[in-house]
């Protein structure tokens, strides 16, 4: 099962047997809108607050997946999932809506990937026959724990990056049809020092080459291994950032696709959204829609889909401390060969 | 400090900051002090078109400047709650922060964020979060410079 020093390696695989994606107007507009399942045009989903409207794109997900996989929400064991906010509550409230027995977790925007890894080893173990990975987030609820009001004219620097309004939710089966979860590499804190929180893919572009030169060396594999790798939100600044990380390292990256989900759910000419989109949907949006979907369509095999999170407060940027982060990697085959 | 802040990192950390430095790229400087001049100077020329109004109306140079102020702040308000402020902000930067129009985005928009919670600990306590900082280093520095004018003039004047 361990591989080296952090990888599991799943003997079961547990397979994807279903996915959703409930994405924001600004998402719909990009380049990817048509791969996701449900486009609000509304950034309050008619709600009163934006925390609610967050919490309703998470119910949203999770129950449109649970619905793919033709399941009811009884059969669902365990849901695994987490958020920005604090006390991550839209999932908790989400969680309290679905009744799903919850475990929630918390690693910013790497929560994506986080989640899927552990609903995978609740799966794989044999601890249940089918669990719930999930995650969201809400550039407006992001906005205003983390900057300042949405409507404050502040003018943000090119390096910040535009938080995906959204929430992708995955359902993990023992058996089934579908793309399955080969292996999952659990990443480390890794700090840089830089303490800028609008240049976030500076700071977690370091997270992200270490957890990937990890999963290569647990599993003894080349990039080539897989057709894609992404990263999660290090959008342009971070992606150059981890490009030159690779060629420092020796890592042979050039040799597979390597792109961020940050820079393909938007169209950084068109949209404005500075350097790219972060949040815990960026990765999961652009995973379980355009990803997967292409997975099912025979066009990819083999991909590594590289959460990355920076695990900041409010607090303790305001009292000057640098932004730890940390990226988590899960590697998803399509079943057909597996 | 930002030299006392430097010593702290190892040197990795440093050679990653400097790569990174490279990668990143820089503030528009140039074009953002132009912008703020333009914007800022236009707002200002919309206050004085306004206090000349006001002045016609009956005004004096002294007491036209009261409504001036409510007006930019009317309209400020508007903008914000509309939704545009922050766009337009986003270019403009310091030319809509500065004048009078931006303390009123400041407040306006705080109070519009925080309404969720309830007018006392929502719009009351949060109200002042962006524009509060203003006003404590505002009656400082007032008070610093009163003290420094009787000083040197004891006697007033």
């Amino acid at each position: 099962m361990l591989a080296g020093h952090q990888t599991w390696k799943f003997v079961n695989p547990p397979v994807i047997v279903s996915t959703a994606t409930v994405v924001g107007p600004e998402e719909g507009k990009g380049p990817l809108g048509d791969h996701f399942d449900i486009v609000h045009e509304d950034m309050t989903l008619g709600q009163d607050s934006w925390e609610k409207a967050e919490r309703k794109l998470m119910e949203e997900a999770a129950t449109l997946a649970i619905e793919n996989a033709k399941l009811t929400k009884e059969r669902v064991k365990f849901f695994v999932g987490g958020d920005l906010l604090n006390q991550i509550i839209s999932n908790s409230f989400a969680a309290r809506t679905l009744s799903i027995p919850y475990i929630g977790v918390f690693g910013a925007c790497s929560t994506s990937m986080e989640s899927l890894a552990l609903a995978s080893l609740i799966v794989s173990s044999g601890a249940a026959d089918y669990a719930m990975a999930g995650t969201c987030s809400h550039n407006c609820t992001a906005e205003k724990q983390f900057r300042y009001p949405t409507e404050y004219g502040s003018q943000k620097p090119p390096t910040a990056q535009y938080t995906v309004t959204g929430a992708g939710a995955a359902v993990l089966a023992r058996e089934g049809d579908g793309p399955v979860v080969t292996a999952a590499t659990i990443g480390r804190v890794v700090d840089m020092g830089i303490t800028d929180p609008f240049n976030m893919g500076a700071a977690m572009a370091p997270a992200a080459v270490d957890t990937i030169q990890a999963h290569l060396r647990d599993l003894g594999i080349e990039p080539d291994h897989y057709d894609l790798i992404v990263t999660g939100d290090l959008a342009s600044v971070g992606y150059k950032i981890a490009v030159e990380l690779f060629a420092k390292h020796g890592v042979p990256i050039r040799k597979t696709r390597y792109y961020d989900c940050g820079l393909m759910i938007y169209d950084l000419d068109k949209q404005p959204v500075q350097a790219g989109g972060s949040g815990c949907a960026c990765s999961a949006v652009v995973a379980y829609g355009h990803l997967l979907k292409r997975m099912r369509a025979g066009e990819l095999k083999r991909i590594l889909v590289v959460a990355t999170g920076a695990l900041l407060s409010p607090l303790s940027y305001q009292q000057g401390e640098s932004i730890p982060c940390i990226a988590h990697a899960v590697a998803i085959e399509s079943g057909v060969d597996a | 400090m930002a030299d006392q802040k430097k010593k702290k990192l190892t040197p990795v950390q440093q050679e990653y900051q400097e790569m990174a430095k490279r990668i990143e790229p820089p503030r528009p400087v140039w074009r953002n002090c132009l912008f703020a001049f333009l914007v800022g100077g236009f707002i200002c020329l919309v206050g004085q078109a306004l206090m000349q109004l006001f002045i016609r109306f009956g005004f004096t140079e002294k007491t036209a400047s009261n409504p001036t102020v409510a007006v930019l702040i009317i309209i400020s308000v508007i903008l914000t709650s509309m939704g545009v402020y922050d766009k337009i902000a986003q270019w403009a930067g310091a030319g809509t922060a500065v004048p009078v129009t931006g303390f009123a985005n400041s407040m306006c928009s705080a109070a519009l964020e925080h309404q969720s919670e309830g007018y006392v600990l929502g719009v009351g306590s949060n109200m002042f979060k962006l524009a509060g900082p203003t006003i404590v280093f505002g009656t400082v520095a007032a008070f610093i410079v009163g003290i420094i004018h009787v000083i040197i003039y004891p006697g007033g004047h």
